[in-house]
């Protein structure tokens, strides 16, 4: 491992201004991810700036409505809390189907929502990949594509982001707020991934230098239910092939708030807004799903090893939404 | 004190050790820590080792640009085959390690660099830039099938092809017919352990402190690569971290551990593999496709079996599984047909992993058979017993015992098998498909040669029994112990077993479920040996060596461990997700040793097999040449979550012929047949066949 600097500061814009003087100095949360792309060489920093302290590491009830997660908080810590397994059933869902134990007690809020892609060849150096090294070639394109996305990819990448956190978070609207060396904004998680176009190398619209403080929640209807589901190749400690989060409100068989994200299957959590806006207002039932869930994925272009995904999203996202109209879902 | 034994009768104790579930003796150790793993003997001034890999998958190393590197921050020296010491005998690629800029397979050892801290070995190690000559390579498999070859024998010594009768003609007249190829994967042991070594030369000796599965195979191999007489190298290995056959013969790591020692003379030089580099360096199973044809009357009673196999090897040296092998011997047809063909690949070397040939070789045949079972509308159990042989239908020689019949029979009572509607896709439960499936196991009764072990009586009024045997995680430390005390006639306490080193008698490698056979007849034999020659009260420091005998029933009957494995599968009715509840094994393996560390073995060995069937699976990419998803995020073994009921049993088998004891080997036949089990239950629930592993969630897609 290449010799680094560690810094722990003992305030938020202390940790920006030590980024913003050093391009190569980057933020550590738990280290599960960024560690590991550093033995790889992947990640090759001068400056590891930690900021697993610098945070909140608790969710917050906010006055305005809604709730505030600190951006350090550990995965495991989040997933537990009351709060969010009683309001937000969907997120905690979606961690608990992540990672291991031993991972989620690491891992932060922040370092989760900017892990990076788990394409074997961005974790290999010695093959060529745009989106670590700019311009060399996709060697997934025509490569091993089993994990790769059918949504919103493009010749330079066809990457997945990895996280079933942030599915969760797109599905509820959550909102990101940073702190940056220009001061703090706030950017909705559905805006905070891109899709890959011809910078793969940039998997956020976060600039060098922003530190997430922490994530809001707004809050749902107070009859809306959700829910989240993850297909994988084993039954725990693997990556969606395929998962869904959705948060639906159905009133007399009629459709009112629903929002719905996809993972695994694009360079971001996808937010099925052609299948909410066919479902809103329409009949909950299994064909207007299945209609819906088609529909969607008509944009889908399957590579040659994950064409599976399509009819599994459709699969899952019919499933999903039947599970939150019966009255097994009743539970929120 | 009473020297020798308390008195006949297993020297007081009520009852003899072997057969009982006696803790393991060395667990206390590993439970706190303290028993000492390669890696993790403490040495003075030691150095660390990284390794350079190759990055084209052939051609030549032009250039190794070291200067800079030497400059780095504790940078000891950089090791290439500029500067590699030449070794005496280079007639083995595979450990002809930095003997020529050659470069066979992607992620060959090309060179290395030594530095004060693993750290800074890893880090010089990255910024080592190399030239190459790139030639083109071919690394896909099977590829352009004109190319295949015949190997002249496949591994352990058997016959390539087989042909007897006629099959053609008997698949030509047979009522029922059955055709299909199916195919396994590419599969990496990974024991959790990696592949370490700490090499040391001191004068002109060499000591290896090393993660293998047997010290005198390493030391012999390592003597003649350098040269030195067998006596010099010694290997230690008291505790090994799995190895699962990867450790079983040396690979290219600790030849280059033991070059690189050769520049720091004195200095231990330390080597411990990354996960990734096991994907290159210490062996895999190759993946095969197996054409499998039977021929049977509308009965079931098969006349024609037929399995041509084709798998890889490497360019630079072959490696032939022997995966036809198990067909010849498990069902009587009059007609029998196998053959092996090789595509010789600019890929690593494939080698041993957790029974060779026939694990994989029983996947295809045993669902092969399940498919005929459905053909003739047959329950799959009946299908087998009505082909049990009355002799080996290979060797034609009566079987020294085969209770495949007793174990499907007591297997399929346990496991509630007659309660289920043999229709396939009859059982839906809250969306999921159920259903049941069989398959056989079979393993060899392997004696190797090659043992022998010292008894000797100590003042302490204990028996040393001393013997270079090797305990991987299997429990060797214990059931030797056990044989010992019964064939001494003493307790357990009174014996003080030695095991683990090269300066100790010479001992078979841990492999081909061969130790408990081949080193407790070895310690069998020495203790006659002892008591014949110093009686039941010996003075202190008697001591006698013996050898293995040999055991002239080898030759006169075939000898198999036989078992029986059925399967419970659910299957997602709209996501295809796999999942086994219940998995049930019945195996008639002679003597049981201890009960604990055996069923610890089977549990192990079907787990291994449950996860070949739902998810190992190496990919290599044939651009680049090596293995993509070569970490555990991305090979994916079993979870705990994965892993259901398992229920291990055995039948009370009496083998007269084996050896002495009675003991046919545990350590790989509950990892064969298991993919086969879980693939016909996962036909049975959903009626789709699955001929190709992994089962993954897509192939129950509809
Ligand atoms: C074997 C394995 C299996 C896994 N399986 C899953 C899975 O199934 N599903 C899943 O979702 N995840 C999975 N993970 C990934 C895991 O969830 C992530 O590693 C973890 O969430 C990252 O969090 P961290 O705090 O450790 O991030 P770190 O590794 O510390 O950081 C990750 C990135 O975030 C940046 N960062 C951290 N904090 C901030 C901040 N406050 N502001 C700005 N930037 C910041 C870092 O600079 C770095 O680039 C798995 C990981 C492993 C190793
Ligand atoms: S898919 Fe993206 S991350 Fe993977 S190799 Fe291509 S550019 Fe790199």
């Amino acid at each position: 491992m290449r010799p680094f600097r560690y810094e722990r500061p003992d305030d938020p814009l202390a940790a920006v201004a030590l980024l913003a003087d050093d391009p190569t100095a980057t933020f550590l949360g738990g280290g599960t991810n960024l560690v590991d792309l550093m033995k790889l060489g992947v990640a090759r920093p001068d400056v590891v700036v930690d900021v697993a302290r610098l945070t909140g590491r608790a969710v917050e009830t906010l006055p305005e409505g809604g709730v505030r997660i600190g951006a350090a908080m550990p995965n495991s810590d989040l997933a537990a809390d009351p709060v969010i397994r009683h309001r937000y059933p969907v997120l905690s869902q979606a961690l608990l189907a992540g990672a291991s134990g031993q991972l989620r007690n690491l891992a932060t809020t922040a370092g989760n929502l900017l892990q990076r892609t788990r394409c074997v060849y961005f974790q290999d150096v010695t093959t060529p990949c745009n989106k670590r090294e700019p311009g060399s070639g996709c060697s997934a394109v025509d490569g091993w594509t089993r994990h790769h996305a059918v949504l919103g990819a493009s010749q330079h990448c066809v990457a997945t982001h990895p996280s079933d956190m942030a599915v969760a978070m797109a599905a509820l609207d959550a909102v990101v707020q940073v702190q940056g060396a220009r001061g703090p904004r706030r950017i909705p998680v559905v805006e905070l991934h891109r899709l890959p176009g011809d910078e793969p190398q940039r998997d956020t619209s976060l600039e060098h230098g922003d530190l997430i403080t922490s994530v809001d929640l707004p809050d749902l209807p107070v009859t809306a239910r959700s829910h989240y589901a993850k297909v994988r190749d084993r039954a725990s400690y693997a990556f969606a092939l395929v998962s869904v989060a959705a948060v639906l409100d159905v009133h007399d068989g009629i459709v009112g708030h629903v929002h719905i994200a996809l993972g695994g299957v694009a360079h971001k959590p996808w937010r099925a807004t052609i299948a909410e806006d066919m479902l809103r207002g329409g009949p909950a039932t299994t064909d207007a799903f299945r209609a819906a869930a088609v529909a969607e994925l008509t944009r889908a272009r399957p590579l040659p090893d994950n064409a599976f995904k399509v009819p599994l999203a459709r699969n899952v996202l019919v499933s999903v939404l039947g599970h939150l109209t019966s009255s097994a879902g009743a539970g929120r | 004190m009473t020297p020798g034994r308390a008195g006949k009768g297993h020297g007081g104790v009520a009852s003899p050790a072997v057969g009982r579930d006696l803790p393991r003796v060395d667990g206390p150790a590993k439970v706190t820590g303290t028993a000492t793993y390669a890696f993790e003997h403490q040495l003075d001034d030691v150095v660390h080792l990284y390794p350079l890999q190759a990055t084209v998958a052939r051609g030549r190393v032009t250039a190794v640009h070291t200067g800079a590197v030497e400059a780095m921050p504790g940078v000891v020296a950089v090791l290439t085959s500029d500067n590699a010491p030449r070794l005496a005998w280079a007639d083995d690629a595979e450990l002809a390690v930095l003997q020529s800029d050659a470069v066979a397979f992607r992620g060959q050892l090309i060179g290395a660099v030594l530095a004060e801290t693993s750290e800074e070995a890893r880090e010089a190690a990255s910024a080592v830039l190399v030239d190459y000559d790139e030639l083109p390579h071919d690394a896909d498999f099977p590829g352009d099938r004109s190319r295949l070859y015949a190997p002249a024998e496949v591994s352990g010594g058997f016959a390539t092809d087989t042909d007897v009768g006629d099959v053609e003609a008997a698949l030509a007249s047979a009522a029922v017919t059955l055709d299909q190829t199916y195919a396994t994967a590419t599969y990496h042991a990974n024991p959790l352990e990696p592949h370490s070594t700490v090499a040391v030369w001191e004068d002109e000796g060499l000591t290896l402190y090393e993660s293998t599965q047997g010290t005198h195979a390493v030391a012999t191999k390592v003597a003649a690569l350098f040269g030195l007489e067998a006596g010099l190298v010694r290997v230690i290995a008291p505790h090994v971290g799995g190895g699962f056959g990867s450790k079983g013969l040396p690979h290219a790591p600790v030849v280059l551990a033991a070059l690189a020692a050769r520049l720091v003379p004195g200095r231990p030089v330390k080597l411990a593999l990354t996960r990734q580099q096991m994907f290159c360096l210490v062996g895999y199973r190759t993946p095969t496709l197996q054409h499998v044809r039977l021929g049977a009357d509308a009965d079931g009673r098969l006349s024609a079996v037929s399995l041509d196999v084709v798998q890889q090897t490497s360019r630079i040296k072959e490696f032939a599984e022997q995966t036809a092998v198990a067909t010849r011997t498990m069902y009587a047809a009059p007609h029998r047909r196998t053959t092996h063909r090789l595509a010789a690949l600019d890929v690593a070397v494939p080698s041993w992993m957790r029974a060779p040939g026939e694990c994989p070789g029983m996947f295809g045949p045993e669902v092969a058979l399940d498919e005929l079972a459905v053909a003739c509308g047959l329950d799959p159990v009946e299908l087998r017993i009505r082909n049990e042989p009355e002799s080996d239908p290979q060797s034609g020689k009566p079987f020294s015992s085969r209770n495949l019949v007793g174990c499907l029979r007591e297997g399929a009572r346990r496991f509630g098998w007659q309660r289920w509607d043999r229709a396939p896709r009859s059982r839906l439960e809250g969306g999921w498909w159920v259903g049941v499936g069989v398959s056989a196991s079979t393993y060899p009764v392997h004696r190797m040669a090659g043992s022998s072990a010292t008894v000797g009586f100590g003042a302490d009024g204990r028996y040393r029994v001393a013997i270079g045997a090797a305990d991987i995680g299997t429990g060797t430390w214990t059931s030797l112990t056990q044989i010992a005390a019964d064939a001494l006639d003493v307790p357990v306490e009174r014996i003080a077993l030695q095991i683990g080193d090269s300066a100790l008698p010479p001992a078979s490698v841990a492999g081909g479920s061969s130790g408990t056979n081949s080193w407790g007849s070895t310690i069998v034999e020495a203790a006659r040996t002892f008591r014949d020659k110093f009686g039941d009260h010996p003075e202190d420091g008697d001591e006698v060596d013996a050898s293995m005998p040999p055991n002239p029933d080898t030759e006169r009957f075939a000898m198999h461990a036989f078992g029986a494995q059925f399967a419970e599968v659910r299957v997602r009715q709209d996501t295809g997700e796999v999942r086994v509840p219940r998995l049930l094994g019945v195996f008639a393996v002679g003597r049981v040793v201890n009960p604990r560390t055996a069923r610890s073995q089977f549990l192990g060995g079907m787990t291994m097999g449950l996860s070949m069937a739902l998810h190992e699976q190496s990919v290599l990419d044939p651009r680049f040449g090596h293995i993509v998803n070569h970490d555990l995020a991305g090979y994916h073994i079993a979870t705990n979550a994965d892993v259901g009921t398992i229920e291990a049993h055995w039948l009370d088998e009496h083998d007269p012929h084996v050896n002495p004891l009675g003991v046919k080997g545990i350590g790989e036949i509950g990892i064969v047949g298991t993919a086969a089990a879980v693939a016909n239950a996962a036909h049975h629930a959903t009626g789709t066949r699955v001929r190709s592993l992994p089962l993954t969630p897509d192939k129950f897609l509809l």
